[in-house]
């Protein structure tokens, strides 16, 4: 009841994965670790949806639904009827 | 046209700026009202080229946001170095913020290097980019467009120095933190923010309880607004919603005690019921605008975000009905009975 904020849309695919290690590097939250010739996830909580290691991941290995984490970007989204929030 | 000896138009080789790691009184000043709020989207500089130091062909390319803050924390950390600074024309919006919404992208990216005909001012093919501006950059696509290969510093440019050494980051450097200075250092803007609905929330407050009920409502709201980000690790629970709660609850227990001492010419019910429109109210108030402060965050997901919305925002409406019901229902009662 406390945690329902911590969900995402997180997924990797690691047959896909080449180990270029390019989303080890971008993940601010340390979601990712090196796992001999690939990556697995280890915090796959932490995951704030930002999207850098979906864009950055030239395998096309991550798949995430990115945006703004920002409930009062989405207020305002509604009430303005905009199909995607942003900030300011 | 004017004749160029040298077979160069201008616009073709655009000037490189020069710039210093050294911050002048204007500078903190221009930083002190960018936080306050003042004139956003107002804190920019021209985008293009820059020169630190005195760099030579074979000096690092740092890429940034056209946003004062950004640009201004990015030269201050290079003292003593020579270095070209890119900077990228977000419309004065953060690194974080811009490559969210992908101004701070691929394509601006490829079109400034080009712009300022990096190739033939260095020698190597490497973009130092800010982490943070990862998720507007897809280096693969950059290094096909460009021939550049892009390289993701420490998310925080103080660490670049350490960077630069061995061009590898620690796991340190690459995770983001929410310490009391970054939290401290938002609550300006949203105070000015929250100007107004503030003094509409106050006014309305008086109206229907008097002084009292105008107190509580700004303690309420700025609960919300100074001391939930300040009090945020260190408040139980994790979502922001149930945090704001708890805060809000404490902040409008006073007022409940007040509230119910004071009316003691009222039978019990109805001074209980006085003092539990206060834990009703205010909390509610406190836990919303709690919620909108994870877009200050680096932590929410949208999906969370959105769970946290669909759980707790009907919470907050019915809580915040059931006590205006209440508080309503109590000012008939008196009028009628005089009770
Ligand atoms: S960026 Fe993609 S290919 Fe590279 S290590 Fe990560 S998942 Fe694997
Ligand atoms: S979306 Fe962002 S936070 Fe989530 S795993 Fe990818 S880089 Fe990390």
């Amino acid at each position: 009841m406390f945690d329902v904020s911590i969900a995402n849309t997180l997924q990797f695919d690691p047959v896909s994965c080449n180990g270029c290690g390019m989303c080890l590097a971008v993940c601010p939250h340390g979601v990712f670790a090196r796992n001999g010739r690939t990556v697995q996830l280890v915090r796959p909580e932490a995951c704030m949806e930002c999207g850098a290691c979906q864009v950055n991941c030239s395998e096309g290995a991550i798949r995430v639904e990115s945006g703004v984490g920002c409930a009062a970007a989405m207020f305002r989204a509604a009430l303005l009827r905009q199909s995607t929030p942003s900030c300011g | 046209m004017t004749l160029n000896l040298e077979g160069n138009s201008p616009s073709q080789q655009p000037a490189v700026r020069t710039t210093s790691s050294r911050l002048t009184a204007a500078d903190h000043r221009d930083h002190w009202l960018a936080r306050w709020g003042v004139n956003r989207g107002g804190h920019r500089i021209e985008p293009g080229l820059y020169a630190l130091g005195r760099p030579d062909p074979a000096a690092p390319v740092l890429v940034t946001a056209n946003y004062t803050l950004s640009f201004d924390a990015l030269r201050s950390a290079l003292t003593e170095r020579d270095a070209y600074i890119l900077v990228l024309d977000t419309q004065g919006v953060n690194v974080w913020c811009a490559a969210g919404e992908g101004t701070f992208g691929t394509d601006e990216l490829v079109h400034r290097v080009e712009a300022v005909g990096l190739r033939d001012i260095v020698n190597h093919r490497t973009l130092i980019l800010p982490q943070l501006g990862a998720p507007g950059v897809a280096a693969h696509e950059v290094k096909q467009r460009t021939g550049f290969r892009v390289e993701y510093g420490p998310v925080r440019a103080a660490d670049l120095p350490e960077y630069l050494k061995t061009h590898h980051a620690t796991p340190e450097m690459r995770r983001v933190r929410f310490d009391l200075t970054d939290r401290l250092v938002v609550i300006p803007v949203d105070i000015v923010g929250g100007l107004l609905p503030l003094a509409i929330a106050m006014a309305v407050a008086y109206l229907l309880g008097g002084w009292l009920s105008l107190i509580a409502a700004a303690t309420a709201i700025l609960a919300g607004i100074v001391l939930f980000p300040i009090l945020l690790p260190w408040i139980p629970t994790h979502d922001f919603s149930t945090k704001g709660f708890i805060v809000g609850f404490l902040v409008a227990l006073p007022f409940a005690l007040l509230v119910f001492q004071h009316n003691a010419d009222l039978t019990w019910w109805l001074r209980t019921a006085k003092a539990l429109t206060q834990l009703l109210i205010w909390p509610a108030v406190t836990a919303f605008v709690a919620l909108n402060f994870t877009g200050s965050t680096t932590f929410t997901s949208r999906t969370g975000v959105r769970r946290e919305i669909f759980t707790y925002a009907p919470i907050m409406a019915g809580m915040f009905g059931a006590g205006l019901v209440l508080t309503l229902a109590g000012a008939v009662i008196k009028l009628w009975g005089g009770a």
